[in-house]
């Protein structure tokens, strides 16, 4: 009776503690954050180390452009191989190393993408840019992608293949048409959580689009981005850019939070659909 | 297509073959399908041995033996499901009125399932509003306009006795569906197609016994049309509905003929042992 009690009290502790500890940051990058949002914020370029005022909206607009070009390039491939994978490649040699290779990219510590980036990259084009950031990010979200469509695809029953092809339907069309549309709200989810994830990847940009305090001229130069520019600021010397700092991590923070919340509403909404 | 070459070769096979099946499997009516010693591998491994029997056109023919017994590979070489997979192999002829079917160069597989339709164990709606699960079969074959397209689900769901359960519902989700009304879904986007040939692969294993009720009145219906071959566990359900019989243990077809006959006076001890639930 003891020891029950002694472990479930342990385990309440333990489990408290972790979720004080998620409510103390978020709380703490709200409160901090939240103050320092203003309309400047979203349309100012940065102003001059140790001035006051300016904003992000550099930064914001590389983020999203980076994001999404990144999301451009893994998404198509992703889902092709995740295909190729379930469809074709279940039991297959390649398949099985395939899949063994995604797998220790998924785990692979970021900063190594952005150094291999770096390498193949920015010292081929000699300068920075935001093509190479967006590739560092696409290597990360590929392999996301690809075992996320690979998994929903797998769930779908054999039967309902065979079903299509039993009308007479060239596999393709079956894929395209009853497959990928059985499939397709954890497809999305895959895609939109590995989104979220890149969202707030710094390491990886660190060595690939670098950061800039000014409007990009296209992806062929350094990009302003929200995650180096908050590491950056944050490890100024300067109370405003401390304060844009917070002002970024609540926006990376909100962003990544309200991806992955309304992802899984959706989802939860069209399982219990009939 | 064909070359004269196979052709002639084909046709002297199928005479050879034709006075070998007399004394295995003869039908009254006409012969829509002509199996002959269809054999079947799973890699290495055998598991059918010299088919030959004869499927009655607009008859109800029904496969009946235990789990394991190779009925359900057999309706599989009908319609050359077994190409999905690897390793999965048919020897031997299957002739849908004289086309040997299991020749890829006489038939191609999407003519071949155009013609012949087939239902699963599970219910198989696709994930789509049940309008377009039968129109998607359609629009494969078909280019219909919108109101050819209408007519033609129409038709297919009352052919399938669905239409008045689900007239007012056309574009509610196929998933929605209870089972017995998804099997029917099933049938009806099979029938939509206008097939020659039904294939059932124990339709009403998944169905409660009204739901199966009404999926087995429908076969005696669809007879009129089509031409039905149903592979069932249940050996009452291929008593009820089915003119011929085939009764199948360990790949091997033991015994074949009309369905009152083989129920009550089968020739084989194996068939008696089976059908008197002595066995299996």
């Amino acid at each position: 009776m003891l020891v029950n009690r002694l472990v479930l009290g342990v385990s309440t502790l333990a489990a408290a503690l972790g979720l004080a500890m998620l409510v103390w940051i978020l709380g703490d990058v709200a409160i901090k954050g939240a103050a320092s949002l203003n309309r400047d914020f979203f349309t100012e370029l940065p102003a001059p180390p140790g001035m006051e005022g300016g904003g992000l909206a550099n930064a914001i607009v590389g983020t999203l452009i980076m994001t999404g070009v990144a999301a451009a390039i893994a998404v198509p491939f992703g889902v092709f191989a995740g295909t190729w994978l379930s469809e074709f490649g279940r039991e297959s040699r390649l398949g099985e190393m395939v899949r063994y290779f995604s797998d220790i990219l998924v785990s692979a510590p970021s900063i190594v993408v952005g150094v291999f980036v770096y390498i193949v990259m920015v010292k081929t084009m000699g300068h920075f840019s935001g093509w190479a950031g967006a590739v560092s990010l696409a290597i990360i979200m590929l392999p996301v992608v690809s075992r996320t469509t690979e998994e929903m695809l797998k769930l779908v029953p054999h039967e309902l293949r065979e079903a299509a092809l039993a009308l007479g339907a060239p596999y393709w069309k079956v894929m395209l048409q009853v497959i990928y549309r059985a499939a397709v709200s954890g497809m999305i989810t895959g895609i939109m959580l590995s989104v979220a994830r890149v969202a707030g990847e710094t390491a990886p940009l660190l060595f690939t689009a670098l950061n800039s305090p000014y409007w990009a001229d296209g992806l062929n130069e350094p990009m302003g981005n929200l995650t180096v520019t908050l590491f950056n600021y944050a490890m100024s010397p300067y109370d405003d850019w401390h304060a844009k700092a917070w002002g970024a991590a609540f926006l990376i923070t909100m962003t990544v939070l309200a991806v992955t919340i309304t992802t899984r509403l959706v989802l939860r909404k069209r399982r219990s659909a009939p | 297509m064909t070359q004269p070459g196979t052709q002639a070769a084909t046709q002297a096979t199928t005479q050879a073959d034709t006075r070998e099946a007399a004394s295995a499997a003869n039908v009254k009516e006409p012969v829509k399908i002509a199996i002959r010693r269809l054999n079947f591998f799973y890699g290495d491994k055998q598991v059918l041995f010299d088919n030959t029997l004869d499927i009655a056109e607009n008859r109800v023919t029904a496969f009946i033996g235990p789990s394991g017994c190779g009925k359900s590979t057999h309706i599989r070489c009908y319609n050359r499901m077994f190409e999905l997979y690897k390793g999965h192999r048919a020897e031997g002829e299957i002739l849908l009125d004289g086309v040997n079917i299991l020749d890829p160069r006489q038939i191609p597989a999407l003519e071949l399932r155009h013609k012949v339709g087939m239902i699963f164990q599970k219910p198989t709606p696709f994930p789509m509003s049940i309008f377009d699960n039968i129109a998607y079969g359609l629009k494969l074959h078909a280019n219909l306009n919108r109101a050819d397209t209408e007519a033609r689900v129409e038709k297919a769901l009352r052919g399938a006795a669905l239409w008045d359960e689900v007239k007012d519902k056309l574009h509610q989700p196929g998933t929605a569906l209870s089972g017995g009304q998804q099997q029917r879904l099933c049938i009806a986007r099979a029938l939509a197609i206008e097939p020659e040939v039904l294939l059932m692969d124990e339709p009403c294993s998944a169905l409660d016994p009204i739901a199966t009720s009404k999926i087995e009145e429908l076969i005696d219906e669809l007879k009129q049309r089509f031409t039905i071959v149903i592979v069932t566990h249940n050996m009452q359900q291929a008593a009820r509905v089915s003119d011929y019989t085939a009764y199948f243990y360990l790949g091997k077809l033991i015994e074949f003929g009309e369905t009152e006959q083989l129920f009550t006076q089968p020739t084989k001890q194996e068939t008696e042992d089976y059908i008197t639930g002595r066995f299996g």
